[in-house]
């Protein structure tokens, strides 16, 4: 078996180009090994080989991030690696933020496997854990000599195939898998397992929460500039953004201007959740665009935000409806909005 | 309540003169299943049927329900009683089963939320009907019959056919006799006094039309959570009406094999004391939750259980059912674990469900329904392939121009199954 072709990304410092002074170099790369790389080589030696180094100031990547992803993406994929690794960054913010995103740029863009090292509390892991193995290393150069040796074997892992990788921090991911029983096997043993107050594994951790407050109420509804906002599916007709059925990528953004009415000639909904025919009849009972004009004309409202924005909650991944909230919530606070009317099914 | 259940294994399908098994080959006369199956409903415009079984290179979809034909033998009342059957209390007695076969519905799209069951290939891994000697009836309504309407006519024609199939079984000797018995509750006790005392909470699908399911009958919407002797589902108490998700909807196929009730009835009298079911709702106003998840508690309280194991079906909103219950019990002190499945997002990264508690540290997956899989060409496609670029978990696009698909395995019936039916599941990597 041929050597598996390895490129290693570090910052200026482990270059020994120089510390926080040169921290703004603009990113090279060298054949072989630099630094750490000696290192690494050392104990990877019988299988894999650096082929390839990327170097990059810790303040020039973050001060030009799309200029030197782009350049480090290409320098990495010039040497046509079979692995990458970045760092050990240890508790370098910045350093591990870049190496994190060199991560995400391989994950991405080469599909190929990366290891990293960093320590758990570096932001860069939090950032990036999902692109990469990153194992735990201490919080500073003084641990290099255990980290290399806990990276290289992520690495040898990987090389050989394995089908479960250990060592490394979970990226967070959930991955399905067959298991030998079915679910139901599975729930009563568990149970047995929590009566009798032996230990069991849960299958699935249960997240914290983030837990929104109500913003106080609109004192004067009157002077309120008032926007609606549904997760419904509530589209022009035709669906013109191809707003999915379930698992939404995307929301839309809906003209209020020439319509005071929606009815089945102007409008549907792209929900797949729930039986569409009396939305589909008169779509204003999803998103109540009849209501709200007629308040709007007998001053029962301040005014109407210019359009309404539309996604589909069924299925939709919490972070897609974080992301499109965050988006559709900036877009109103720029137009001055003070109340939304947020509709579901 | 005790129920004899005879399985009869079926290894091949054929169509024939007579329904009838003959060893261990199911003929079908396929006349009379149409006839049987369209019974005297009006708004059918045409049925026809096919057989396709394990490794065949073809496709179903879109999938409505799945069905096992099952017979009452002795004891009251027939299959699915209150929707096809005489409205008589089951659960007793003996019911002979068609094990190996199965009635799948399609047929034009009824709502979005419908799926695929390929019978060989990677879909195949992914759903339980793979496995199945299925006999498709392929449903077609007249013009303008409503989608909720429209769900009723596939459904209960999908019963009828089930129930005619499931005739041939009658008179034939089963291969396998399995015994199930509860005692009325004082008596069950005392049965087994020394071991934990175990309730199964059982979520039924009721977030409104179309996401409807039937316990004899009566739309359990609109019941308030009650008692269920385990043995009545094998009977069909419990019959399916929704058109959730695929992959977790819970097919009338496996809820009349209940896999939580047949997983802890093999516990039974060895490592716990199940004293039976209560069937609860997934409503959607927080009144209807809340009244439900309460008398849901205060049922297992009184029945005495030391532990429980709740079950969903659907996702998003019932997953506030599912920790809704969850916290009720281990408040009163009842242990519980909880099989749900997980929408973690197509790369896994993403929060899985839409409710959570600390209280929720048992739990069992049956996988993250948004992961992409792309399902092969088809040398035979049952039903409408053009479904692929509607139903839930698919986008416009998913069916290629080859006939092949690419979507989430959200679309594939019974993929991450929440009564415990398959083995996907998911791990944090």
């Amino acid at each position: 078996m041929s050597k598996k072709r390895i490129v290693h990304y570090i910052n200026q410092f482990f270059a020994g180009i120089g510390g926080e002074e040169k921290a703004d170099v603009e990113p090279e790369k060298r054949d072989g090994i630099v630094g750490p790389g000696m290192a690494f080589n050392a104990q990877l030696k019988d299988v894999a080989e650096i082929v390839g180094t990327v170097i990059c100031g810790d303040s020039y990547f973050s001060e030009h991030e799309a200029d030197a992803s782009d350049a480090v993406l290409e320098m990495i994929k010039s040497y046509d690696p079979d692995i990458v690794i970045v760092g050990p960054s240890f508790n370098a913010g910045r350093y591990g933020v870049a190496a994190g995103a060199v991560a995400k740029l391989v994950d991405e863009n080469l599909h190929i496997p990366v290891v990293g090292g960093m320590y758990p509390e570096n932001p860069g892991f939090e950032l990036y854990k999902q692109h990469g193995y990153f194992v735990e290393v201490g919080n500073s150069a003084a641990t290099m000599r255990k980290a290399i040796p806990a990276m290289s074997d992520v690495v040898k892992q990987i090389i050989d195939g394995k089908d479960k990788i250990t060592g490394y921090m979970p990226k967070g991911l959930r991955v399905n898998v067959f298991k030998k029983e079915r679910g139901s096997k599975r729930a009563v043993e568990m149970l047995l397992d929590k009566i009798n107050g032996k230990e069991y594994d849960t299958e699935y951790p249960m997240p914290t929460f983030d837990r929104v407050d109500p913003a106080p109420a609109v004192k004067d509804i009157t002077k309120a500039r008032i926007a609606l906002v549904s997760s419904g599916g509530p589209v022009p007709k035709g669906n013109p953004d191809h707003i999915e059925s379930s698992s939404a990528s995307k929301y839309g953004k809906y003209s209020l201007k020439d319509i005071d009415d929606l009815t089945p000639e102007n409008s549907q909904t792209a929900h797949g959740g729930y039986d569409p025919v009396y939305a589909n009849e008169d779509l204003d009972r999803v998103l109540p665009v009849d209501v709200i004009k007629e308040m709007l004309a007998n001053g029962e409202i301040g005014s109407l935000h210019d359009y309404w924005y539309a996604t589909v909650g069924n299925g939709t991944s919490v972070a897609n409806a974080k992301k499109f909230g965050t988006e559709i919530a900036k877009q109103l606070k720029e137009d001055g909005v003070d109340a939304v009317i947020l509709t579901s099914t | 309540m005790r129920l004899e259940i005879g399985n009869i294994f079926i290894k091949d399908v054929a169509f024939g003169e007579k329904t009838e098994v003959k060893d261990g080959t199911l003929f079908v006369n396929k006349d009379e299943l149409i006839k049987a199956a369209t019974g005297d409903d009006d708004r059918i415009a045409s049925i026809d049927v096919y057989i396709t079984k394990p490794g065949d290179n073809t496709r179903i979809i879109p999938v409505k329900d799945v069905i096992e034909p099952r017979v009452k033998v002795e004891g009251k009342g027939g299959i699915f009683p209150g929707v096809v059957s005489g409205v008589e209390q089951v659960g007793s007695g003996k019911t002979h089963v068609l094990k190996g076969a199965a009635v799948v519905t399609t047929g034009k799209v009824v709502g979005f939320q419908e799926g695929i069951i390929d019978m060989s290939g990677e879909g195949a891994k992914y759903t339980p009907f793979s496995k199945t000697n299925n006999i498709v009836v392929k449903l077609e309504p007249i013009d303008n019959v409503k989608q909720h309407e429209h769900e009723e006519v596939i459904r209960l024609a999908g019963f009828r056919a089930s129930n005619y199939i499931g005739e041939a079984a009658k008179d034939v000797e089963p291969d396998e006799t399995k015994v199930y018995e509860t005692k009325p509750l004082l008596e069950q006790v005392k049965e087994h006094p020394d071991l934990p005392k175990v309730v199964y909470v059982y979520a039924l699908q009721t977030q409104g039309l179309m996401h409807n399911t039937f316990f004899y009958g009566a739309d359990a919407k609109k019941i308030v959570p009650t008692f269920m002797y385990p043995t009545e589902a094998f009977d069909g108490a419990i019959a399916s009406g929704n058109c959730v998700s695929a992959c977790d909807k819970n097919p009338s196929y496996v809820h009349l094999n209940s896999p939580i009730i047949d997983d802890l009835y093999e516990k039974d009298g060895k490592d716990i004391n199940f004293l039976g079911c209560v069937i609860t709702n997934e409503n959607v106003t927080l009144q209807d939750k809340k009244r439900s998840a309460n008398m849901t508690a205060k049922l297992v309280e009184l029945l005495g259980a030391d532990a429980a194991i709740i079950s969903e079906e659907g996702f998003g909103n019932p997953d506030a059912d599912l920790v809704m219950n969850c916290n009720n019990l281990e408040e009163k002190g009842i242990k519980t674990v909880l099989v749900t499945d997980e929408y973690a997002g197509q790369d896994g990264a993403s929060q899985s469900l839409a409710d959570s508690t600390p209280k929720g540290d048992a739990v069992v997956t049956a996988g993250n329904a948004n992961q992409l899989i792309t399902l092969p060409v088809m040398k035979t496609v049952i039903g409408h392939p053009e479904a692929a670029n509607i139903i839930a978990g698919a986008w416009d696009g998913s069916l290629h121009d080859d006939g092949s698909i690419e979507a989430e395995i959200q679309v594939i019936t019974g993929a991450t199954n929440e009564l415990g039916f398959h083995t996907l599941s998911a791990e944090t990597v």
